[in-house]
C-alpha cells in the first residue's frame, strides 16, 4: 500500500482533465454550483471548521484570512498567489499545468464568500506553459458560464484576470506582491493594515496560495468532517510534496500531513541517487533551512513537528543531497539567489546577502581564512529580525546550515585550501 | 553609450539602440490592456512586455510611450522596468535561452549545461550571440526540479537534459530551426509573440461584470 493520498492530484493522471468537458466530467465545478446556493457567511465557517491552512508557507488558517474581510464593504478582492519560487518547489506549477479548472474553482468559491466581483491570479513571468493553461481555463469557464455574468445562472457576477509578474521571488510576498500587481517595484508593504483591511487598491483583499485554493473545492463538495479526518489534529488534509536533487524519482508527491520525510525520500520517490547515503535534506525549501541530517528522516512533515526539529515546512520542498555533494557549494548558490532577490529596500538583508555570497565564494573557492566563520556568523546575525520581510530571516538560512550542522565541512575547506568534492 | 539624442533631465539613460514609436495597432493593444483594469497603473508590467514585444528589449521609447500613457514620468516607468530580471536593457536574440543553476538542478549536471552552452555559443551571461539568434542566462530555479537539469527556451521548459543534447539544440536555434517539442508544455513562440502573450494580449478580456 502506497503512503500516497490524491485528492488534489486526482485528475493529473486523466486525459483532458485540463479542460472543461474533461474537468466537469471528474466531478469539477460542482462544487463550485454547490457553493452558489450557500450563504457566504456559511462557506466562511466551513473553511474555518475544516482546518484548512495556507500552503504558500506560512500556513496561516484560511477561514480566518476570509473572516477578517468585510464583505459589505466593496469592492474586495480575490488574488491567487501562483508566483512560485521558492527553489525546488513545483506543485502549484504543476497544478496549474494539469489541472487548472480546479484552482479557479478554488478561487470562485473564495470569491463568492468574500464577496469579491473580480479576482486576479498573479502568476510567476516564467511560467509560460502554465499560465497559458490558466488563461485557456479561464476562456472555458466563461464559454460554459462558470465565470462572467450571472454565473450558472445564480445573478452572482465574476470576473478573472490573468496577470504576470517578471522575474522578481519577492512577490511571493503578499504585500510586494499587490504593490506589483499595482504596477510598482515590488517591495513590502508595512503592516498593519493588513490586506484584509486595506489590500489590493486599498480595498479588502483575501491572498490564497495556489494550492490552498484548490482544497476549497473539496472541502466544499465533502464537508470540513471529512477533510479533519485527514493528516493531523493542527495540520488537517493532504499537502503535495516536491522531493527534488540527488533522489531516483523526482517527483511531487501527495500524502496527509504528519508523513514522514523518510516515507517521501526512501518509498516515494526511490531513496538517495544510484544507492548512495543521504547527507541532508530541506524540509520545506530554501527558506526553510537550517537543513536537516540523516537523523531527522523520521519527522513528520506538518508544520508543528518540523518546527519543533528545529526549521520550518516552508512550502513542503525536500531536496535531498547524496553525501558526495557539497553542502557548501549549494549553500553558496541558496545564498547568490538571495543577494539577487532582495528588493534592496533594507539596508541589513541587501548588503548583508552580497557579503556573505562573497564570503561564501571565497571559501568554496579556497581561499578562505580561519576567522571567516564567525565574521559569516556575525553577519547573518546582523540580518535575521532587522529586516522589513522575511526574506532576510531566510537568507541568514544558508549560513546557519553549513556552520552550524555542518562546520567540519567548511573548515575543510579552509585547511585544504579548495573544495574536497567533486560535486 | 551615446546614441545622439538629446540629454533631457530626468529622462532615464538607459543602453540599447533608439527604436520607432510604437505603432498604431500596438498603441491600440495599450489601450486595451489599460482598460482591463480598474488602476490603469496595474497595466504597468504588461506594458512593459509590450514595448519588448514591439522592440526586443525595454527601451527609452518605449518607457516615455507608457509613461504619457499611464501620466506617469519616465522615471517612475524605469524604477519598475529595472526591478525586474524578465526586463531587458539590451535587445534580447530570437530565442532567450535561460539556464537554471540551483541545487537541484545543480545536483544533476547543470553547470556542465551552463558552460557548454556558453562556449557553443561564445558569449557569457546577458549576451546575444553576433546573429541575433539566441541570448543566454543563468537563473533562478525555475520550479520543474522534477525536470532537472531544465533549461527554458523562450519561457518553456526542456528537461532532464545532458551538454550535448542542449548544444544541440542551440545549434538548431543557430541554423534557424524551429524549437523541439518540450516534453511538458507547447513549442515556444519567438521573442515577438512570446512577449504578446506575456503581456496578456492572448487572454480573453474581462465580460463586463464587474462594477
Amino acid at each position: 500500500m502506497t503512503a500516497e493520498m490524491k485528492v488534489l492530484t486526482a485528475r493529473f493522471d486523466t486525459d483532458g482533465a485540463d479542460r472543461y468537458e474533461g474537468s466537469v466530467a471528474s466531478g469539477g465545478y460542482a462544487s463550485w454550483k454547490k457553493a452558489l446556493g450557500m450563504n457566504p457567511a456559511d462557506i466562511v465557517e466551513t473553511i474555518k471548521t475544516s482546518g484548512l491552512r495556507g500552503r504558500g508557507g506560512a500556513g496561516f488558517p484560511t477561514g480566518m484570512k476570509w473572516g477578517f474581510v468585510n464583505r459589505e464593504d466593496t469592492p474586495t478582492y480575490l488574488v491567487c498567489n501562483a508566483d512560485e519560487g521558492e527553489p525546488g518547489t513545483f506543485k502549484d506549477r504543476e497544478l496549474m499545468e494539469r489541472d487548472p479548472h480546479s484552482v479557479i474553482e478554488g478561487m470562485a468559491i473564495a470569491a463568492y464568500a468574500i464577496g469579491c466581483r473580480e479576482m486576479y491570479i498573479y502568476m510567476r513571468g516564467e511560467f509560460g506553459y502554465a499560465a497559458r493553461q490558466m488563461e485557456r481555463a479561464a476562456a472555458e469557464a466563461y464559454d460554459n458560464g462558470a465565470l462572467g455574468r450571472d454565473v450558472f445562472g445564480s445573478g452572482f457576477n465574476l470576473d478573472m484576470i490573468v496577470h504576470r509578474g517578471a522575474g522578481a521571488y519577492i512577490c511571493g510576498e503578499e504585500t510586494a506582491l499587490l504593490e506589483s500587481l499595482e504596477g510598482r517595484r515590488g517591495q513590502p508593504r508595512l503592516r498593519p493594515p493588513f490586506p484584509a483591511q486595506k489590500g489590493l487598491y486599498q480595498r479588502p483583499t483575501v491572498v490564497n496560495n495556489v494550492e490552498t485554493l484548490a482544497c476549497v473545492p473539496h472541502i466544499i463538495q465533502r464537508g470540513s468532517d471529512w477533510f479533519r479526518g485527514i493528516g493531523t489534529e493542527k495540520a488537517p488534509g493532504t499537502k503535495m510534496f516536491s522531493v527534488s536533487g540527488d533522489v531516483e524519482r523526482p517527483g511531487n508527491y501527495e500524502v496527509p500531513f504528519g508523513t514522514s520525510a523518510r516515507v517521501l525520500i526512501e518509498e516515494l520517490a526511490g531513496g538517495v541517487s544510484g544507492g548512495k547515503t543521504l547527507k541532508a535534506f530541506t524540509p520545506g525549501g530554501a527558506s526553510s533551512t537550517p537543513i536537516f541530517g540523516p537523523d531527522k528522516l523520521d519527522v513528520a512533515m506538518d508544520w508543528e513537528s518540523v518546527q519543533a526539529a528545529g526549521s520550518l515546512l516552508g512550502t513542503g520542498a525536500i531536496m535531498v543531497w547524496a553525501d558526495d555533494a557539497c553542502i557548501l557549494r549549494s549553500m553558496l548558490r541558496f545564498t547568490h539567489f538571495y543577494a539577487h532577490e532582495s528588493c534592496g529596500k533594507c539596508t541589513p538583508c541587501r548588503e548583508g546577502t552580497y557579503w556573505l555570497e562573497q564570503m561564501f565564494s571565497r571559501l568554496e573557492s579556497g581561499r578562505g581564512r580561519d576567522e571567516d566563520l564567525a565574521v559569516m556568523m556575525d553577519v547573518q546575525a546582523n540580518i535575521a529580525g532587522r529586516t522589513f520581510c522575511a526574506l532576510g530571516d531566510f537568507a541568514t538560512a544558508p549560513v546557519i546550515s553549513s556552520i552550524k550542522l555542518f562546520e567540519a565541512e567548511a573548515r575543510e575547506h579552509i585547511t585544504k585550501k579548495g573544495c574536497p568534492f567533486e560535486r | 553609450m551615446n546614441d545622439g539624442s538629446p540629454r533631457l533631465l530626468g529622462v532615464p539613460r538607459l543602453p540599447g539602440p533608439p527604436q520607432r514609436p510604437l505603432t498604431d495597432p500596438a498603441r491600440a493593444d495599450a489601450r486595451r490592456l489599460i482598460a482591463r483594469y480598474p488602476d490603469a497603473r496595474s497595466a504597468l508590467l504588461p506594458l512593459l512586455y509590450l514595448v519588448q514585444s514591439e522592440h526586443g528589449f525595454v527601451s527609452r521609447e518605449g518607457i516615455r510611450e507608457i509613461a504619457g500613457m499611464l501620466d506617469l514620468t519616465s522615471a517612475e516607468v524605469a524604477a519598475v522596468a529595472t526591478f525586474y530580471t524578465m526586463y531587458k536593457r539590451e535587445p534580447m536574440g530570437r530565442w532567450l535561452v535561460s539556464v537554471c543553476t540551483q541545487p537541484p538542478c545543480a545536483l544533476r549536471g547543470a553547470n556542465r549545461i551552463r558552460d557548454a552552452i556558453r562556449n557553443e555559443c561564445g558569449i557569457d551571461d546577458g549576451e546575444t550571440t553576433e546573429d541575433g539568434m539566441v541570448s543566454i542566462e543563468e537563473v533562478e530555479c525555475l520550479c520543474i526540479c522534477d525536470g532537472a537539469p531544465v533549461v527554458a527556451i523562450n519561457y518553456e521548459n526542456y528537461e532532464k537534459l545532458t551538454p550535448e543534447s542542449a548544444v544541440e539544440m542551440i545549434r538548431g536555434l543557430r541554423a534557424g530551426e524551429a524549437p523541439p517539442k518540450p516534453a511538458r508544455g507547447e513549442v515556444p513562440q519567438p521573442n515577438d509573440a512570446a512577449h504578446r502573450e506575456l503581456a496578456g494580449l492572448n487572454q480573453k478580456d474581462r465580460q463586463g461584470a464587474a462594477p
